[in-house]
Parts: structure tokens; C-alpha cells; sequence
């Protein structure tokens, strides 16, 4: 414990800047991946163990896709649309015919996607770690602001993550696709009565939180390494998400992403042994206190 | 009725299958045909291929495959060639342990050439303790591994570099530089785990050793593995130390070096990378920084001789790619392998382990021509150690620093006292 190093920083300027942005770029690209998630989990009651792989997905897409034409929009919209369409492909064949079973049944099929989806990765681009150069155009110098640095392409993540993060909420608020989605997470039967074709809806649902998570494989694609198995942390850091802002809640994913952004960027200074179980104790306290999440609804 | 009529084994099927089977025992079954003598002698190799890490593992296979391939043409040992069976642990030590006991128990190896790094390389450790398996951990380089006598045991080798070598080189050198530049203030960055945590702990003691004045303000330790290194480079932003150290290695290192560049990391700092000089590392690095101090992992113009060269480019000519520290330390391996083979005429684990201790052989990879398997705790020495700094093209390091082994062997026996160790 270095609570003596995290006050100091608390009292810097550059350094709270540092680490909030810090802070707010990895918490920004969780939340990609765990609203997606929690979306899932609240319209479709499944509980999505293979979400990671769907973002390792995005960063293979990706990666290929910039190898072959050099864009970097190229590379995030096949990230995104890729999985998308994967995605879609997994709802139709496999993941509608398991909606309301057993948790058991839900993990057995993810995890054999996991599985599957790992090996076939290692068949087409190999068992290597791969790395997707950084576009020309995000290597820039860092900013550097009121003496704390941010890298330029933190930035440039952020400003798409934050976008993102309110058309999702406009689209969910606002729109009547949107309200939609909100009805049949409350009562699929009665939006069937109504006509809606719900099969469409959940696919779509689907669709969204595929999309979303090979969006930010994509996007954090340049920065980490790409490899099979890399949706694996990412997924744990997403149920702890899902857990802590409550399920279903895309509100409560925010939050809880943006926390445990800053636990790993201030943890990191002021308990550098144990920022991962800062973020686990966290969860077992919200699970105590307030078992349905921060945001979440109570489930009768 | 006939028996083929009942659908029997009639007299023709009988001799149809005794003519088929005496066929196979001349041409298919040469083993039974020509007796014991053309047996292979079975090697098991658990090592990683997929994941992070893969580079290293494939490297160090191909290593051993080239050797273990020129001696089978050179008619092998009286005629029997070396079967290798390669292994994919995936870089989880459990596996690696249960891949061992399997080619152990079920395919019958003679003995085994463990290509796993220090994680699954104590995994295997632990597995031929108990089965008496000569075995020769080639990647493995945490010092305890052989310096603990807890850990020792007349079947278990090792030919990795040692941290604990790399440290007091390691050590060395960078006094040189903290005295030249005036860098007091030290921050380290390495994995959590033993190899990171001992090594780390090593090269820093050994720093201080030599450079009194040091100070470490900070250390932070990511995971092994660990896919974003963010919270880690803000820590060393953060504590604005004059130098870094790392033991960070391979995929790990490569990230870690590209996140921190985003964050100008190396402007500030001068780093100290002991992994950094393995050509897939620097070849992956896309703005490798220059300046950058590493040991050498492998580099064909260090040692600069000619059977180091000819090592690199035969191995390229095969693999268009260039060996790695797995690859260099693999190939000596076998060369030992081959050489306590020769001396005993056989494969029995006794006599090989009484040949392989305090055995010298002639090496492209020494300090002096010569590496040698010590016989007070099984792991190599004599191995060329040097420390030089990074430019962006080939030969990628330059100035390279040779170690004095002399000082190494000193200063390695106080630290074992000092551990209770020796």
C-alpha cells in the first residue's frame, strides 16, 4: 500500500491529469464491451460468457483489415461490422435456442464458442502475438495538459468512446427501436401481443452488443496485442462491470466502467499490488450492499 | 460346406494374412526386423506455441529440430536417430506439467528436452522429480531453479541462462553508465511472477553493489500476460525516475514498449531492457527507441565468430527468421544431449546425468569458445554475456560490453551464501 504516493498525486495537478485520462480511455473502451454485455443480459436473459471472444474477434478484423488496405476506418468499421454479422450468425443458430435455460446450459455453449472460436483464430492467423501498427496519423507527440501527459491517440479513443456512448444512449432513450428494446427486456410477451416481431428484436439486440464489442476490440487493437485468448480479461473486467452497475442497466455500466478505470489508473499508485483486487473488492462490496448493482433493478 | 462359406477365417485369408503380416515385419516393422540397434531414442518436448509467447516456443523447437536433424544424417548414435515429439502447453504451467507425465507414461520417452519458460518450466520440474526423467529444462531462467538444493536432483539440468548471471553483468554494466550519467533515481518495471520478482530483485541488489548511490523510488508489477500496460507506464510517468529497469520479455516487452512511447516514457528515462536484444522483439518494436540498454539475448554478431554466424544463417536459410536466446540455448542442448549420448552409448538416465555433469564442450555460444555443464548445482556456464545499446536497424545493438565470468563466479557464490544456498 503507497497511500503516502497516492495523496501526493492527488494534491499534483499533472498527475491527477495523468491518471484520469488514463483513468477515463480504459474505462471508456470497458464500457464498449460491457454495455454490449449488460444489454444482453437485460433484453435477452442470456449471460454471454463468449462477449470477450467476440472482442478479440474485432481486433483480428481489424488487424487484417488494416494490413490489407492501410485505413484505419476500414479497420475499425470491419472490427465492428465483422463481429456484428458474427454475432448475428452465433444469435440465429446457436444463442436463441438457448434464451431462458438453465446459466449452466448458457456457459457449457459460450464457453465451446470460446473454444471453437480460439482455435479456428490460431488456424487462420496463427498461434503468434500479432501487433496492428499505429496509423501514421495518431503518432503524435502526447498533450500535455496543465503538466499531466495524454497520449494523442488516448484521445482520439476517448472522443469515439464517448460518441458512441451517446448515440447509445439517445438510442435508447429516444428512439422507437429504442423504447422497443426497453419493453421486450420487460415483457417479451406483451410486445409480441402488440405485433412487434420479437425474434427480429433480439437478434438486433444481439447485433448492437456484438457490434459494440468488436468496436473496441478494433479500437484498442494499435495499442494491445492481438492473440487468441485475448477476450479473456476483458470479459472477467466486464462481469465485474455488469455486477457492479447492475444488470441490464446501461447507466450502471458507465458508472461501474468508469470506476474501475480509475481503480486500475489511481490504484495503480496507491496500491500497485493489489489494483486487481481492488476491483474485486469493490464487487464483493457492492454485492453485499446492494446486491442488484448500483443501477440495477431489483429481479423478482 | 467349405469354410469360407460360414464367413470363417478360411485357409486362403490365413495365408493371405501371414504373407501380409511377414511383409510388414521386413519393410514396415524394421525395429523387430533389425533388432535394438535402430531404435530411436524418443524425446519429449513440452514448449509453447500459441499465445504471446508463441515466437519463442516455435524458436526454440526449430532450434532443437535443426540439431536433432543434422546428427540423425551424421547416422545419429550407431545408427539410431533422435525422435522428437513437440508439445503445445499454451503457456499454462498445468498443462505443461500434464503434457510431461503423458509423454512420461504414455509415449515412452527417453528423456526430455523441456522448452518451457521458468512458469511451466517448475511445473516439469516437480512432474520428473518424482519419475526420474533425465531432463534438460532449456528456457527456464530463474535462478532457484538450480541454485535452490531444494530444487536439485541428479536428473534435472538446465541450460538457460541464469538470472542471477544476467544480473551481476547486468549490474555491472549499468554502474558504469549510472556513474557516467548520474542516474540515482531507478524505477523497475517487471512481471509478477518468480523469473520477474528474483530477477529484478538481482539486478537492482547487484546495482547497488556496484553503484551505491542508487536508488529505487518505485516498482510496479504487471501481470504476466497482461494485455494493457496503461496503469503501469502512468506509474513510471508519475514517479519521473532517471532510469527503469525491466525483465519484461518478448509480447510483453513489445507492448509495453509501444504503450510507453505513446506516453514519451523514453524521453524522460534512460531504459534498461535485459530482454530487449532477441531479434523478434526488436524486429517488432515498430519505433524501437534508440539508446535503449539490453543484454544480449541472441545476436549473430555476438559472439563474433564464425560458427555464431553460420548458426544464424543456416537456422534463417531454414526458417526465414533469425534464432532467438530459446534458439541458441535449445541448440546447446542438444549439442550436450549428443555429446553425453556419444560419451555413453546409450540412453540409460544414470549414466547420462554422471556424463552431462562437469561436461565442456566447444560452443559458438561461449564467452571462450567453451560453455560448460557445472557439476555442483547442473546449469550452464561460460556462456557469452554482454550488455550494448539499441539502434533501430540491424545489427540493432552495438557497443556491446562482454562480462568477466571470473567476477560472475565471485560474486554468484556470495549471493548463494548469503541465501543459505551454498
Amino acid at each position: 500500500m503507497d497511500l503516502g504516493e497516492l495523496a501526493s498525486c492527488l494534491g499534483s495537478t499533472s498527475c491527477v491529469v495523468t491518471q484520469v485520462s488514463a483513468g477515463l480511455t480504459i474505462g471508456m473502451l470497458l464500457f464498449l464491451v460491457a454495455s454490449g454485455l449488460t444489454l444482453i443480459f437485460g433484453v435477452l436473459g442470456l449471460v454471454n460468457f463468449a462477449h470477450g471472444t467476440l472482442y478479440m474477434l474485432g481486433a483480428y478484423f481489424a488487424l487484417s483489415a488494416y494490413g490489407a488496405t492501410g485505413s484505419f476506418l476500414a479497420a475499425v468499421l470491419a472490427g465492428a461490422l465483422g463481429v456484428a454479422l458474427a454475432g448475428l450468425v452465433m444469435e440465429r443458430f446457436l444463442l436463441s435456442r438457448i434464451y431462458g435455460t438453465d446459466v449452466l446450459m448458457q456457459l457449457l455453449v459460450c464457453y465451446a464458442i470460446i473454444l471453437i472460436l480460439d482455435d479456428v483464430v490460431k488456424i487462420v492467423w496463427g498461434g503468434d502475438f500479432l501487433k496492428m501498427d499505429l496509423p501514421e496519423a495518431f503518432r503524435r507527440p502526447p498533450l500535455l495538459l496543465a503538466g499531466g501527459i495524454v497520449p494523442f491517440y488516448y484521445l482520439v479513443l476517448f472522443g469515439i468512446t464517448a460518441a458512441i456512448a451517446l448515440l447509445l444512449a439517445f438510442g435508447m432513450g429516444h428512439t422507437r427501436f429504442g423504447r422497443t428494446v426497453r419493453a421486450a427486456a420487460v415483457n417479451p410477451g406483451m410486445v409480441g401481443a402488440l405485433g412487434i416481431n420479437t425474434t427480429v428484436v433480439y437478434a438486433a439486440v444481439f447485433g448492437i452488443g456484438a457490434l459494440l464489442a468488436g468496436l473496441a476490440g478494433a479500437l484498442s487493437a494499435p495499442i494491445r496485442s492481438v492473440v487468441p485468448g485475448a477476450g479473456v480479461s476483458i470479459l472477467i473486467e466486464s462481469f465485474i462491470v455488469t455486477v457492479i452497475g447492475g444488470m441490464g442497466s446501461i447507466w450502471g455500466a458507465l458508472a461501474a466502467s468508469l470506476l474501475l478505470g480509475f481503480t486500475r489508473s489511481f490504484g495503480s499508485i496507491g496500491f500497485p499490488l493489489f489494483t486487481e483486487g481492488l476491483m474485486f473488492l469493490i464487487m464483493a462490496l457492492v454485492l453485499l450492499v446492494k446486491p442488484s448493482g448500483l443501477a440495477g433493478k431489483r429481479q423478482a | 460346406m467349405s469354410q469360407s462359406d460360414r464367413g470363417g477365417l478360411g485357409r486362403r485369408n490365413i495365408l493371405k494374412a501371414g504373407a501380409a503380416l511377414g511383409g510388414a515385419a521386413i519393410s514396415g516393422f524394421p525395429m523387430i526386423a533389425s533388432g535394438q540397434g535402430r531404435q530411436p531414442i524418443k524425446v519429449g518436448m513440452p514448449t509453447i506455441l500459441s499465445g504471446r509467447v508463441a515466437q519463442l516456443g516455435v524458436s526454440s523447437r526449430n532450434a532443437v529440430m535443426m540439431e536433432v536433424e543434422r546428427f540423425n544424417a551424421a547416422g545419429g548414435l550407431d545408427g539410431r536417430p533422435i525422435e522428437v515429439i513437440v508439445r503445445d502447453s499454451r503457456g499454462v504451467p498445468a498443462e505443461a506439467a500434464r503434457i510431461a507425465r503423458e509423454m512420461i507414461s504414455s509415449d515412452g520417452v527417453d528423456l526430455l528436452l523441456d522448452g518451457e519458460p521458468s512458469s511451466g518450466g517448475f511445473a516439469v520440474h516437480e512432474v520428473v522429480r518424482e519419475s526420474g526423467t533425465l531432463t534438460i529444462h532449456l528456457n527456464s531462467e530463474t535462478s532457484s531453479l538450480t541454485a535452490d538444493p531444494k530444487q536439485r536432483f541428479w536428473n534435472a539440468f538446465r541450460v538457460a541462462r541464469v538470472g542471477i548471471h544476467d544480473s551481476i553483468a547486468g549490474g555491472a554494466y549499468a554502474a558504469e553508465i549510472v556513474k557516467a550519467r548520474n542516474l540515482k533515481r531507478w524505477m523497475t518495471v517487471s512481471p509478477d511472477y518468480a523469473y520477474g520478482r528474483d530477477t529484478t530483485a538481482e539486478f537492482m541488489e547487484y546495482l547497488r553493489h556496484f553503484a551505491p548511490d542508487v536508488q529505487v523510488i518505485g516498482e510496479t508489477w504487471p501481470k504476466l500476460f497482461q494485455p494493457d500496460y496503461t496503469e503501469n507506464v502512468t506509474r513510471l510517468v508519475q514517479g519521473r525516475p532517471q532510469a527503469i529497469y525491466s525483465c519484461l520479455w518478448a509480447g510483453d516487452l513489445v507492448t509495453f514498449v509501444e504503450q510507453a512511447s505513446l506516453y514519451g516514457l523514453f524521453n524522460q528515462s534512460q531504459f534498461f531492457a535485459v530482454n530487449m536484444a532477441d531479434y523478434t522483439t526488436l524486429q517488432q518494436v515498430k519505433a524501437l527507441p534508440r539508446g535503449v540498454h539490453s543484454g544480449n539475448r541472441y545476436l549473430k554478431n555476438f559472439p563474433d565468430v564464425p560458427g555464431n554466424l553460420s548458426f544464424a544463417e543456416e537456422y534463417h536459410r531454414r526458417y526465414n527468421t533469425y534464432p532467438t536466446n530459446w534458439s541458441w540455448q535449445s541448440a546447446t542442448a542438444v549439442h550436450l544431449l549428443v555429446a553425453a549420448l556419444k560419451k555413453v552409448g546409450g540412453t540409460d538416465p544414470r549414466k547420462l546425468a554422471e556424463a552431462l555433469r562437469g561436461m565442456t564442450i566447444e560452443s559458438p555460444f561461449g564467452a571462450d569458445g567453451k560453455v560448460t555443464m557445472r557439476a555442483e548445482d547442473q546449469t550452464l556456464v561460460g556462456y557469452a554475456i554482454g550488455w550494448g545499446t539499441t539502434i533501430p536497424n540491424d545489427p540493432y545493438v552495438e557497443g556491446m560490453k562482454t562480462a568477466d565470468w571470473n567476477m560472475i563466479f565471485r560474486l554468484e557464490q556470495e549471493w548463494k551464501k548469503a541465501k543459505g544456498w551454498a
